[in-house]
């Protein structure tokens, strides 16, 4: 479905995730944060950056895979996006949710 | 499985071996029932040797590690040449994954089920247990037999009933998921029967460490479940010998094509059932229905004919809901489980996503399959290798 982000029109799943990444910016990274009660800060930037340039180029993106990467420590990241890290991060990030496999 | 269904359309050029440390098989869908008594030992274990076809050749030994690019396998003693490798050597359990659950409480307050030792060791405390705080938990995916932990939950709460002892106890299901399962339907449907049952759920706990002095689980978000009695589905790992081998992701699981099942790396090497990583459960039923398609590309890559990409993530599975009663689910890569009737459409006899009394019989008469027929390379009737989306209530 349509949404307006940042002024722009987006399409969104039912969960609020960008079904084209290519849709994404900054400024529509900042409004679907903003919707989710955060701040980006240049370290939140920082790791969405990571987020989205990991789940582009087609690798698992997992706690432990976050972990392992260095990209930022499992605290932190907690502390970054409380609630559900990966589920956060990944919507801010303008791709898909993680995949959990049944 | 492979063994069984190679042996009788391979010709007697080709050698079958058959490499396993374990001469003991054991029916892991069965370590569910034994913490509640409603399995005994000797249920769930059989002699691996007499599995085999006998023109199988068995070496019981442990693997050191496979040297791919020479088609070797190091074992113990000596050295093993292959044409085609086809690895299965699974997953297992790794509590040491996550700080101080292999700790001092390590089966005396915090037990683990996918083990024999695991569910027998918890079956002689729940025969004593005056009862408390009991927490099921889940530390992270995947794990196999994915609807396991939430059968345990289910049955416990129907144990206690029996026992009269129901109110002593408060059950707590927490899990590093967003809800009591993975997909839409299903999670609120199993999430339903949790809350029917009075089992409180604690979602997106993603546990750091084990506090053994306190009894608390402790995720890193710093959120704090404290428990009486904690039963843990720890770390689900591939075998150390993947490690070894150098031929596995971050939990030893070997990169696989998700639909030929060919290694990503070797064209002579093949995987099946928990040793993979393609996105598929980790279940007994998928590792049955790869084997079919595994077969076939097997032949076909030894006539050096084309791969079929044929294998669609079917998976279906039993979960236990206590009461006598069980849900069925059936469902592959792209169709989450939903309603409807299996294996014929409209027919059935069994009801998916409902439960029902006559699904409770089919997973206890499954070990009877599984013995007989499964292991033995022989398919089920009605039941294909892809999953029909015939007698389903798709959207």
């Amino acid at each position: 479905m349509e949404k307006v982000l940042a002024g722009q029109t987006v399409q969104v799943d039912q969960e609020g995730y960008l079904i084209d990444p290519n849709q994404w910016n900054e400024e529509i990274a900042r409004a679907i944060a903003a919707e989710e009660g955060i701040e980006l800060t240049p370290r939140h930037m920082a790791v969405v950056k990571w987020i989205r340039e990991t789940a582009l180029s087609g690798k698992p993106l997992s706690i432990r895979t976050v972990k392992k990467s260095g990209v930022v420590d499992i605290k932190e990241f907690y502390q970054l996006f409380p609630g559900g890290p990966l589920k956060l991060s990944t919507k801010i990030a303008g791709v898909s949710k993680p995949k959990s496999c049944l | 499985m492979m063994a069984s269904h190679l042996s009788k359309k391979l010709n007697k050029e080709w050698e079958i071996i058959l490499v396993d440390k374990d001469e003991v098989h054991y029916y892991q869908p069965g370590f569910l029932f034994i913490p509640f008594d409603m399995y005994k030992e000797k249920d769930v274990v059989k002699c691996k040797p007499d599995l085999l076809p006998k023109s199988v050749h068995y070496i019981p030994s442990k693997i050191d590690r496979i040297l791919p690019e020479e088609n070797k396998v190091l074992l113990e003693d000596r050295v093993l040449n292959y044409d085609i490798l086809i690895i299965a050597t699974g997953c297992q359990i790794a509590p040491e994954e996550v700080e101080g659950m292999k700790g001092p409480l390590w089966h005396k307050d915090i037990f683990d089920f996918y083990t024999f030792q695991g569910a027998v060791a918890l079956r002689d405390k729940l025969r004593t247990w005056k009862g408390g705080k009991l927490v099921i938990h889940i530390t992270e995916m995947p794990i196999k037999c994915p609807v396991a932990p939430l059968e345990f939950a289910f049955l416990a709460d129907d144990y206690f009933k029996k026992r009269k002892m129901r109110n002593k106890v408060e059950i707590y299901y927490v899990t590093p998921l967003s809800g009591a399962f993975t997909k839409p339907v299903s999670s609120e449907k199993l999430g339903y029967l949790l809350k029917e049952k009075g089992i409180k759920m604690v979602t997106d706990f993603a546990i750091e460490r084990v506090d053994n002095e306190n009894k608390k689980i402790i995720d890193y978000g710093d959120r704090e479940v404290d428990f009486d009695l904690l039963v843990t589905v720890p770390t689900n790992m591939g075998d150390e010998c993947i490690a070894r081998s150098g031929m596995g992701d971050d939990l030893n699981f070997v990169p696989t094509d998700p639909h030929t099942l060919q290694s990503k790396e070797y064209e002579n090497v093949f995987v099946i059932g928990d040793a993979t990583d393609i996105p598929a459960s980790k279940a007994g039923s998928v590792a049955h229905f790869e084997a079919e398609i595994l077969t076939e590309n097997i032949l076909r890559y030894i006539e050096g004919k084309e791969l079929l990409p044929a294998f669609d993530g079917h998976a279906n599975c039993f979960i236990e809901s206590g009461n006598g009663k069980a849900l069925l689910i059936d469902f592959n890569y792209n169709v989450e489980p939903v309603e409807g009737k299996f294996p014929i459409p409209g027919l059935g006899p069994l009801a998916l996503l409902k439960e029902s009394k006559l699904n409770h019989w089919g997973k206890l008469a499954f070990r009877w399959i599984y013995w007989n027929m499964l292991l033995k390379g022989i398919p089920i009737p009605f039941v294909s290798a892809t999953m029909s989306e015939k007698g389903k209530k798709l959207n």
